[in-house]
């Protein structure tokens, strides 16, 4: 029963929508009313998130495993950034609504969760994304290496659309015909090469989504359910 | 030699590329940019639209990405304002707002004669990924009831008579990932035709290829698309030449050249050093 009833829901759900979007009588129901319903299962899967979070996190506390002072600034975190953004602390009211304290957007200007998103998570966000330059640059001397052929060719093109990106590129391949020049060769390789893989890919994946669906809806692969 | 590159601390490294990126920042190097015939494709399909157009501004990143996709989205917005198009700002990521914020300040400093609800609107964040678009794109009051200040759209000039996102004339969308351009070509552009435009980050760029010109009618990769949009803007409205705020992207073309010269200087070097090695059977 445990497994039966999820693979009805999720197979007739899965049905709803493939019925939905090839017969044109009912292509509102996919398109605009049932699709209402994935946004509120998704809000109540924010909800278990949340606590699968807070569980994890206060588990690992409780044992002392290694790493626990991490989970305690998460939950901290956690439980400081939805203190301040439910109770909305420092928010004005909207000119709109006077008369109601709560009116006022969380993210306004000044407020409590503001000033956590300005000076907290902006800086810390921002610098993680920023280390990447040194830890590529590290990479690049101590990984990248042309050991076959195909590390060659990975080189080549690498060469090729670091340079190509730059002015450095249209100094370099200036006096050469516009064709072989390195903005026409990146282009090149973005447009045809490039383009030829990821379409491959893509229409890859189509497929295998498609077979992978089908063997879902008629029940076929049911491991996405768990074990018994 | 050999054995100080063999054993090279990478903090070296990392002082290196400190330099790189810090010396052209703040000695302002520039360098002069063209517009390649994509960027071309997205500043036409802004510039050819008719004056008073409707513009939706979905803006899909954070500040993480904010350093690469800026540029382009504040020249978007630029360029949109300039042509006096009405735009509707949304974001489908939860720290998109204030992303958004920094646009509508854009507004404010250079067009002050741009008014909220008559020339521009927050619509603000909704969760639930490309479910957002699906659901907008046939019924937008099934998710937005109000702007981001709470205000409801009915009393709001612009939004009052807005059903979809099938009404607006372009998508403009600025995306550091998912969901982003891929998600608003698949679930909006695409099956409705409404045109659309994207700028990316360099690594979202290439798995966007494939959609070119059909059903993305242009792309800006990364921070050498902005530089480009910038370039193809000052040559259509000169007097964006003066404003500093209009050529960010401009700006950071300079650490990226010396960055990327680093870089490459760096793969040389070691696989010099590897061949070296491998030479005396190291």
């Amino acid at each position: 029963m445990k497994r039966t009833i999820p693979f009805f829901i999720a197979s007739i759900t899965g049905m709803f929508f493939v019925v939905a979007y090839f017969i044109p009588y009912t292509a509102s129901w996919g398109e605009d009313k049932v699709a209402v319903w994935f946004d509120i299962v998704a809000s109540i899967a924010v909800i278990l998130g949340s606590l699968n979070l807070l569980k994890m996190s206060l588990k690992k506390i409780s044992d002392r495993r290694p790493g626990w002072g991490y989970a305690a600034i998460t939950v901290t975190a956690f439980a400081a950034t939805l203190f301040v953004g439910l109770g909305k602390i420092g928010v004005n009211p909207s000119e709109k609504y006077p008369d109601f304290a709560w009116s006022g957007n969380h993210l306004e200007n000044g407020s409590a969760f503001w000033w956590m998103y300005q000076y907290v998570y902006y800086p810390l966000a921002a610098t993680m994304f920023a280390l990447l330059a040194f830890f590529i640059a590290s990479a690049a001397f101590r990984a990248f290496r042309a050991k076959n052929a195909e590390a060659i060719v990975l080189l080549g093109t690498a060469f090729v659309i670091l340079v190509g990106r730059t002015y450095f590129g249209t100094v370099l391949s200036g006096p050469l015909p516009e064709d072989l020049q390195f903005s026409a060769l990146t282009g090149t390789i973005m447009s045809v090469f490039n383009l030829a893989g990821n379409r491959a890919i893509m229409i890859g994946i189509a497929l295998g989504t498609v077979s992978l669906s089908l063997r879902i809806l008629m029940g076929v692969d049911r491991s996405y359910i768990g074990s018994e | 030699m050999y054995e100080f590159l063999r054993d090279l601390d990478r903090r070296w490294i990392f002082l290196l590329m400190l330099f790189a990126v810090a010396i052209p920042i703040l000695f302002e190097v520039r360098f002069p940019e063209t517009p390649t015939p994509l960027v071309r494709r997205v500043f036409d399909a802004v510039e050819n639209l008719p004056e008073g157009s409707s513009v939706l501004m979905a803006y899909d990143y954070d500040p993480p990405s904010k350093g690469e996709l800026e540029p382009m989205a504040a020249a978007f917005t630029r360029h949109c304002a300039l042509k006096k198009h009405k735009l509707y700002f949304m974001t489908l990521w939860p720290v998109g707002p204030p992303m958004i914020d920094e646009n509508i300040a854009v507004l404010n400093r250079e067009f002050p004669e741009y008014e909220y609800g008559r020339d521009y609107v927050h619509l603000g964040f909704r969760p639930g990924n490309e479910g957002v678009i699906k659901v907008v794109v046939n019924n937008i009051r099934e998710l937005y009831a109000t702007d981001v200040d709470g205000a409801a759209l009915n009393d709001i000039p612009m939004t009052k008579n807005l059903k979809n996102v099938q009404q607006v004339d372009l998508i403009c969308n600025v995306s550091a990932g998912f969901p982003g351009t891929k998600e608003w070509v698949q679930y909006a552009a695409t099956p409705f035709d409404i045109p659309i435009v994207g700028g990316v980050t360099g690594v979202g760029a290439p798995v966007l290829y494939p959609y070119i010109p059909k059903q993305l009618n242009g792309l800006l990769g990364a921070i050498k698309g902005a530089a480009e949009y910038e370039k193809a803007m000052i040559e259509a409205y000169p007097q964006l030449g003066e404003n500093e705020d209009a050529q960010k992207g401009l700006q950071r073309m300079g650490p990226q050249l010396v960055a990327h010269m680093l870089i490459i200087g760096l793969i040389v070097v070691g696989n010099v050093v590897f061949f070296i090695g491998k030479k005396r059977g190291a």
